[in-house]
């Protein structure tokens, strides 16, 4: 079925929207740690996991996601969090720590939630798999079509909670879909040396369901993919796996001097650069136009610059506030 | 000769390196040990001298490598396992808690489980509630396991070469502030001299990391070093502190607190774990069995009040003892 242009555009601005965000986050994170590299610097102190180079991941299986779908990340979830819709602002102010943030100021660039917009993530690899599987049992139980998306790492597949989350997925035909993000490493090591299988896509066969593997920098590849296991999802058909190739461009953390990657691997993946690519095709076919492109460019780099302008000038939380919310 | 000046994680990697020479049984596994030589540098230069058959990288899969391990020093072996940080033991939980502590005890002695669990604990870096917790405490309370958490480079060395050779299982944890880590606040104390040959430190040998009269401050790791800075400055209010660094919670040196209590008749506890049911409890606690009448007021304790780590700078500020609130609480011991 061929996608109507308002939706591509969309995905367009979707991925356009994490790429801007999150070299901009990049730039006031290294502002704070020049020339002296203090990991809890301010602007943006503590670690930082970008997903620069993974955007038509996100962008392609939240394209088909509704608000009231839920979603579990990753460590490395700002790209998941603002595909689902997520509030530049806050987002940006909680990675400053303010009082504004999405959480306060309490869960940081790793512990991302949204009530809302039913959107979790967490510093624990694979610890979310089973919170979508949760998440999915509830949707069958209360009798609705909505469905929970996990996305991991494929270093996080290895992990015993994918197997189990699989597993009960799989025996309730629970409306999840687990998204695999392999971008080549799990922190330095290559998943050559983690798994025996190619894809992950294999494993989901030993669960009795259906697995795919797609170009994960080709974000048309993942929307169509993703497409059909959520729609199976929300018909009751039960969970399925997708594995999405990617890579991510920077390094593990900000500060990851990346020695394990080989020499000319990143130039290889950059000519693959979902967004460009994708820029160039919707202009050759007609869907944009080059000041059409350049026009969103400009909007979504005044959000970005906007979310910037908030986080500075909000105020920080009051110390005493540490206290608050460990019981309601 | 000049003594040689090392950071902490380079005093790990080189006991781990001279037990690897001396002892064919040791192994090293854990995510990114090998060529990264480890996050926190605690096995830097390993992999190169060892290669890929004792200095193991292993997948994400703690609940897996971890009872690997236990399995492999069943059979023998001395392994090494590293999890990345204490938070993610939460992965493998079981292993350590029903298995690794245990099997020497089920087993009526038959067994041991010479393992040693290298871990990273501590905050201050803004990485959040789970990513910079202690727990040494939560491992601590579990029968079974020694608990190691060095605070100098030269403790690290001997504890963990003393740790290797235990028959026992062993949890030692590092502070990643301490480890003299190039993206860290720089702390001074984490270069020190180490000398070079092997040495151990036996366990449950209690440090007295500076002598005092009025108060008896015990800590472990980090703190150990917020506390001396706190003891310094009063000193120049004319206020004698006595610092104590335990080096090991089990076993634990019982004699060295009580006799310094004992001395000073004031007790603060100083920890980076949680307040309750924790360190600071137990410590308090083997005072008041032992030295109830030497006490001149109430013992203190200044912990993580029972909240986990905010990512906030204004909010971990608040929860992780500062040097100077732990002057602030020894001026309220002593007034
Ligand atoms: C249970 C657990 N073990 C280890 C870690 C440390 N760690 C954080 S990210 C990471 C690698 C994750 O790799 P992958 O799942 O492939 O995701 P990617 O970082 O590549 O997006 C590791 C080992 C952790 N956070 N949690």
């Amino acid at each position: 079925m061929p996608v109507e242009r308002e939706k591509l555009v969309e995905l367009y601005r979707t991925m356009l929207k994490i790429r801007l965000f999150e070299e901009r986050v990049a730039e006031i994170y290294w502002e704070g740690k020049s020339p002296v590299f203090n990991i809890a610097a301010d602007p943006i102190p503590g670690e930082m996991h970008l997903y620069i180079g993974e955007e038509a991941v996100a962008t392609g299986v939240c394209a088909h996601l509704r608000p009231d779908d839920m979603v579990a990340g990753t460590h490395r979830s700002h790209g998941h969090y603002i595909a689902k819709g997520g509030d530049l602002k806050k987002l940006m102010a909680e990675l400053f720590g303010k009082k504004t943030g999405l959480c306060q100021g309490k869960g940081g660039h790793m512990h991302l939630f949204d009530a809302g917009l039913h959107f979790g993530c967490g510093g624990i690899i694979g610890a979310g798999i089973p919170h979508a599987v949760g998440a999915a049992l509830a949707f069958k139980m209360q009798g609705k079509d909505n469905v929970a998306v996990s996305f991991i790492g494929d270093g996080a597949a290895n992990i015993g909670a994918f197997h189990e989350s699989l597993n009960l997925a799989a025996i309730w035909k629970l409306p999840v879909v687990i998204v695999v993000e392999d971008n080549l490493y799990a922190i330095s090591v290559p998943k050559s040396k983690s798994t025996a299988v190619k894809s992950n896509a294999e494993r989901a066969a030993a669960y009795g369901i259906p697995g795919v593997l797609v170009d994960g920098m080709d974000v048309m590849a993942v929307y169509e993919a993703a497409g059909e296991a959520i729609a199976r999802a929300r018909r009751g058909e039960g969970p399925s796996l997708i594995e999405c190739l990617c890579y991510r461009y920077r390094g593990h953390f900000e500060g990851d001097p990346q020695l394990y990657k080989p020499e000319g691997e990143e130039e290889e993946w950059r000519k693959k650069d979902p967004i460009p690519n994708f820029r160039a095709k919707l202009i050759r076919e007609g869907i944009l136009t080059e000041e059409e492109a350049n026009k969103i460019q400009e909007e979504v780099a005044a959000l970005v610059a906007e979310a910037e302008k908030f986080a500075r000038e909000s105020p920080w939380p009051e110390p005493e506030e540490a206290l608050k919310h460990v019981f309601l | 000769m000049a003594e040689r000046i090392i950071s902490m994680y380079e005093a790990i990697a080189e006991a781990i390196a001279q037990e690897m020479e001396r002892d064919p049984r040791v192994f090293v596994m854990g995510e990114d040990v090998g060529f990264y030589g480890g996050i926190f540098g605690a096995t830097t230069g390993l992999w190169k001298k060892f290669g890929d058959e004792r200095v193991r990288d292993t997948p994400i899969s703690e609940m897996g490598f971890v009872g690997a391990a236990v399995g492999a020093a069943l059979e023998g072996m001395r392994p090494i396992v590293e999890v990345m940080f204490v938070d993610f033991t939460g992965a493998c939980f079981d292993q350590i808690l029903n298995h690794m502590s245990k099997i020497q005890y089920m087993s009526g002695g038959q067994l041991k489980v010479p393992v040693v669990l290298m871990t990273a604990i501590g905050g201050g870096y803004n990485d959040a509630a789970q990513h910079s917790q202690c727990l040494y405490g939560l491992f601590a309370h579990l029968p079974g396991l020694k608990i190691v958490i060095p605070s100098t480079p030269y403790d690290a060395k001997g504890l963990m070469i003393q740790a290797i050779r235990d028959d026992n299982p062993v949890m030692y944890f590092f502070h990643k502030g301490l480890m003299g880590l190039p993206w860290m606040t720089i702390i001074e104390a984490t270069w020190a001299p180490v000398p070079e040959e092997p040495y151990t430190i036996p366990f449950g040998v209690a440090d007295i990391k500076r002598e005092g009269k009025d108060v008896t401050v015990v800590a472990v790791a980090m703190m150990v070093h917020r506390a001396l800075e706190a003891a310094q400055k009063l000193e120049k209010e004319g206020i004698s502190v006595e610092v104590i660094d335990l080096r090991t919670l089990v076993p634990l040196d019982r004699e060295a607190i009580i006799n310094s209590v004992k001395k000073t008749h004031r007790l603060l506890v100083v920890d980076e774990d949680y307040l309750s049911y924790g360190m600071s409890g137990e410590i308090v606690a083997i005072v008041a069995e032992n030295a109830l009448e030497y006490l001149d007021a109430p013992p203190k304790r200044l912990a993580v009040p029972d909240v986990p780590i905010p990512y906030s700078n204004t909010l971990e500020d608040f929860v992780i003892p500062s040097a100077d609130r732990i002057a602030e609480a020894i001026k309220e011991l002593v007034s």
